[in-house]
C-alpha cells in the first residue's frame, strides 16, 4: 500500500508553485547559464591553491619526508591530522544519501546529491595523505597484494593500517557507483535539454543512453535501496577503522575502546557541518532556495547538536577513564598533556572543546538553527574544532612517550606540510566548481517524486483527506498489487 | 537492425496514467513501455512486470566477495608464506574481518551496477530512440507496439478519450545502437514546453 500523502504537520519539502517542469527549469539553469563572475574568482583561486599543494609535494617526493617537520616522536602530525579529517568530512554524502533512504527520511532529496560529491572529493582529498606519508610514493602500489617477485611477500592483512587501504579505497568505489547511478536520470534530462551539439553529444556520452523506462526505473529503485543498504555499514566501519589505527596501538590516549563510536560520531558531525557550510553558499548563489530550504537547515543542524554532544561525552568519558584506571601514563596523557590548560598543547584541547561541545550547544534554540548566519558561522567553527580534535589525538599522544629522555621538541609544521593541506583544499573546491558548474546540484527526478506528496502548493489538498476517516482513505489511496 | 511503427500517447498526470494504463491493457494492446521523467511507484506492477532480481545477484557477487577474501588471506598466511607474529594463530580470523567485510561490500556493488548497466543496456555512448523529448522533464510517455492489426487512428482516438494530450505515430529502431545525440536530433526548442 502507497499512502500518498504526508501530514500538514509536517514542512512542505519544496516551496513555491512548482510544476514538473519547473522543477527541471529551476535546478538545471545554473549549469545552463555562462557562469558568474563570483564562480569565476571562486574557481581561480581553488585553482591556485592546488598549485601551491602541487608545488609542496614536488618538494616532498623531490627531498624526502624531511621537508616537513616531522621529529623522532611525532611521525603522525599535519598530514595523518589533515587524512581523518577529510575522511571524517567525507561521511556525511554517504549518511545523508544512504542511512537516511533506509530510515525514509523524505528531506534528503534535497541535499543528497550535493553531499554525495562532496564526500567524493573530500575521500580524494583524504588518500593523498597517507600515500604521501610513505615517502616513496612511486612504490605506493606495494600495499597492494598481488603476487611479486620478492618472495612473493604479502601485505600484513592483520595490521590496521591495511584494513584502511581496503575501506577507503571500497568507500571510495562505492560512493563514486552511488553517485553516479543516481546522477544517470539527471543527465539525461540535461542532454534532451541541451541547445548546443557539443552538450547534446558530451551529456549523451555521460546519460548511458537513459530514457527512464519503467523497467529501468525498477531496476534503478532496487539498486539504490540495496547500494544504500551496503553502504550504511560501509559508512560506519570505515571511520571504525581510521579510529583503530589509533586504537590496537599500545600510545596512551589511542589505546581506547571507545574510539570507533566516538570516532564516527565525530565524523558525522564534521561531514554535516561541511555540508551546511557549502550547501548554504549554493543555495543563495544558485536561487535554490525554495529546494534546499530553512527547513533542511534546521533538521541538519539538529543532527549536529546531536552528534556534538555525543562526541563531548565521549571527551568527558576519555578523562574519566584517564582518571579511573589508575594508569599513569594514561593519567598523565589525559589530565597532563591535554586537559591542563598550560601544558605545551593544552590549546588546542581548549580550542578543540570550546568549537565542538560548547559552542554547537546554541543549536538547541529553534531560532538559531533557523538562522541562515549563525549557521553558516557554526559550520566553520565545527570544523577548525574537528581539525583540533585529530590534531589533539595525534601530537599530544606522541610528543612525550614513555622515555622522558626521547620527548621531542615543540612541533610545528613546515610551510610545505601546510601546503600540501591547502592543495587538498584546492583540489576539494576545484572539483566542487566544476561540479556545481557541469552536473546538477540537486536531485531532479527525486524532487519530482517528492513535488506532489510534499510541495507547498500540494499539501492543502491534503488536509481534506486527512479529515477522512481511515478506512475511506485507505480504500481510496491503497492499491493491490 | 528492425524497424517498427509505435504508438505513442503523452500524459500529465500520474493519476491519469495510472486509468489510462489500464484501459490500454484491457482492450488488447501490448504496452512496450511507460518512459517517465521520475520513479513512478507502482507502475512497474500496472504494466504487469515481474519484480527484478537485481538483489539477487546483489547477494550472489557479496558472498562471492566474502569468499574471494577469506579463502586469498587464509591461502597466503597458513600456506603460502605463514608469518610468526608473537606466536598466534596464522588462521587469525577476527583480524581478517575488516578486509572480509570490505571486500564484500565492493563486489557486492559493482557487481550489481555492472549487472544493472547490462540488463538496461546502458553504455557510455550508448544512444537509444526518443519518443518524446520531455519523457525526461514533464511527461509520462506511453508506447503501444503496433501489429498488421492495429488500426492506429482507432488507437490515437482511444488514447485521447482516456487523457492522452500529445499522440502521434512513429516508426522506429526498438534496440539500441552506438552512437552520440550530435547528427539526427533536434536541439531543445523552448517553444515546445510553452506551458
Amino acid at each position: 500500500m502507497h499512502i500518498k500523502y504526508e501530514s500538514q504537520l509536517r514542512e512542505p519539502l519544496v516551496y513555491g508553485e512548482k510544476n514538473f517542469h519547473q522543477v527541471t527549469e529551476d535546478i538545471l539553469r545554473p549549469i545552463e547559464v555562462k557562469p558568474s563572475r563570483l564562480w569565476y574568482i571562486g574557481f581561480f583561486i581553488a585553482v591556485t591553491l592546488l598549485l601551491f599543494g602541487v608545488y609542496s609535494l614536488y618538494r616532498e617526493v623531490t627531498y624526502g619526508i624531511g621537508q616537513w617537520n616531522l621529529n623522532k616522536t611525532i611521525g603522525w602530525g599535519w598530514d595523518i591530522t589533515n587524512f581523518v579529517w577529510w575522511v571524517g568530512i567525507g561521511h556525511a554524502g554517504t549518511l545523508i544519501s544512504a542511512v537516511l533512504l533506509l530510515f525514509r527520511q523524505g528531506w534528503r532529496t534535497g541535499v543528497n546529491r550535493a553531499a554525495e560529491a562532496m564526500t567524493i572529493f573530500a575521500v580524494m582529498c583524504a588518500g593523498q595523505f597517507p600515500i604521501f606519508h610513505m615517502g616513496r610514493v612511486w612504490l605506493a602500489f606495494f600495499i597492494l597484494p598481488y603476487p611479486n617477485s620478492r618472495g612473493p611477500l604479502w601485505v600484513n592483512f592483520n595490521s590496521p593500517l591495511l584494513w584502511d587501504v581496503f575501506a577507503i579505497s571500497t568507500y571510495f568505489t562505492v560512493s563514486l557507483l552511488f553517485w553516479y547511478s543516481g546522477l544517470l536520470p539527471d543527465l539525461a534530462t540535461v542532454r534532451d535539454r541541451a541547445f548546443t551539439k557539443l552538450r547534446q553529444k558530451l551529456y549523451g556520452i555521460a546519460a548511458f543512453g537513459w530514457t527512464g523506462s519503467t523497467k529501468h526505473w525498477q531496476r534503478h529503485e532496487s539498486l539504490s535501496l540495496v547500494l544504500a543498504g551496503l553502504s550504511t555499514p560501509l559508512v560506519l566501519s570505515v571511520h571504525t577503522i581510521v579510529s583503530f589505527d589509533f586504537a590496537t596501538s599500545v600510545i596512551p590516549g589511542w589505546h581506547t575502546t571507545i574510539f570507533p563510536p566516538y570516532f564516527v560520531a565525530g565524523a558525522i558531525f564534521s561531514g554535516f557541518a561541511m555540508v551546511q557550510s557549502l550547501l548554504i553558499v549554493v543555495r543563495k548563489v544558485f536561487g535554490l532556495t525554495d529546494y534546499i530550504t530553512i527547513g533542511h537547515i534546521d533538521l541538519m543542524n539538529k543532527v549536529i547538536v546531536l552528534t556534538g554532544s555525543i562526541v563531548g561525552i565521549a571527551y568527558l568519558t576519555e578523562l574519566f577513564m584517564g582518571w579511573y584506571s589508575q594508569n599513569k601514563y594514561e593519567g598523565y596523557t589525559f589530565w597532563y598533556s591535554r586537559a591542563y590548560l598550560f601544558s605545551p598543547y593544552g590549546w588546542s584541547y581548549w580550542g578543540m572543546m570550546t568549537c565542538n561541545v560548547l559552542s554547537p550547544q546554541i543549536f538547541w534554540s529553534r531560532k538559531m538553527r533557523r538562522n541562515v548566519f549563525v549557521t553558516f558561522f557554526m559550520s566553520i567553527i565545527v570544523n577548525i574544532g574537528m581539525w583540533f580534535e585529530r590534531f589533539v589525538i595525534i601530537v599530544t599522544s606522541l610528543y612525550r612517550d614513555y622515555l622522558p629522555s626521547s620527548w621531542s621538541i615543540y612541533y610545528s609544521p613546515s610551510i610545505w606540510e601546510v601546503g600540501f593541506y591547502l592543495g587538498t583544499f584546492g583540489l576539494f573546491f576545484t572539483c566542487f566548481f566544476l561540479f556545481a558548474k557541469y552536473f546538477p546540484v540537486i536531485a531532479v527526478a527525486e524532487i519530482k517524486y517528492v513535488l506532489k506528496r510534499s510541495g507547498e502548493s500540494f499539501k492543502p489538498a491534503f488536509e481534506k483527506l486527512e479529515a477522512e476517516p481511515l478506512d475511506k482513505f485507505v480504500h481510496d489511496n491503497a492499491h493491490a498489487h | 537492425m528492425a524497424q517498427k511503427k509505435f504508438v505513442v500517447g503523452c500524459f500529465d498526470e500520474e493519476k491519469v496514467l495510472f486509468p489510462a494504463v489500464k484501459q490500454v491493457r484491457t482492450a488488447g494492446y501490448k504496452i512496450k513501455d511507460v518512459y517517465t521523467p521520475f520513479a513512478v511507484h507502482g507502475l512497474d506492477h500496472a504494466l504487469g512486470m515481474r519484480e527484478t532480481s537485481l538483489h539477487t545477484a546483489g547477494f550472489i557477487y557479496g558472498i562471492t566477495g566474502t569468499a574471494t577474501a577469506v579463502s586469498t588471506i587464509s591461502w597466503i598466511f597458513t600456506k603460502d608464506w605463514p608469518l610468526n607474529i608473537g606466536g598466534k594463530p596464522h588462521f587469525a580470523l577476527p583480524a581478517w574481518v575488516p578486509i572480509i567485510f570490505e571486500l564484500t561490500v565492493l563486489f557486492a556493488a559493482v557487481g550489481m551496477v555492472m549487472t544493472f548497466c547490462w540488463l538496461c543496456q546502458l553504455a557510455p555512448g550508448v544512444k537509444k530512440h526518443h519518443f518524446h523529448k520531455r519523457a525526461t522533464d514533464d511527461l509520462f510517455v506511453m508506447v503501444i507496439e503496433c501489429t498488421d492489426k492495429t488500426n492506429t487512428d482507432d488507437l490515437l482516438a482511444f488514447l485521447k478519450s482516456n487523457g492522452a494530450i500529445e499522440t502521434d505515430v512513429q516508426v522506429a529502431e526498438e534496440e539500441w545502437w552506438f552512437g552520440t545525440y550530435d547528427k539526427d536530433d533536434d536541439l531543445y526548442n523552448t517553444k515546445q514546453v510553452a506551458l
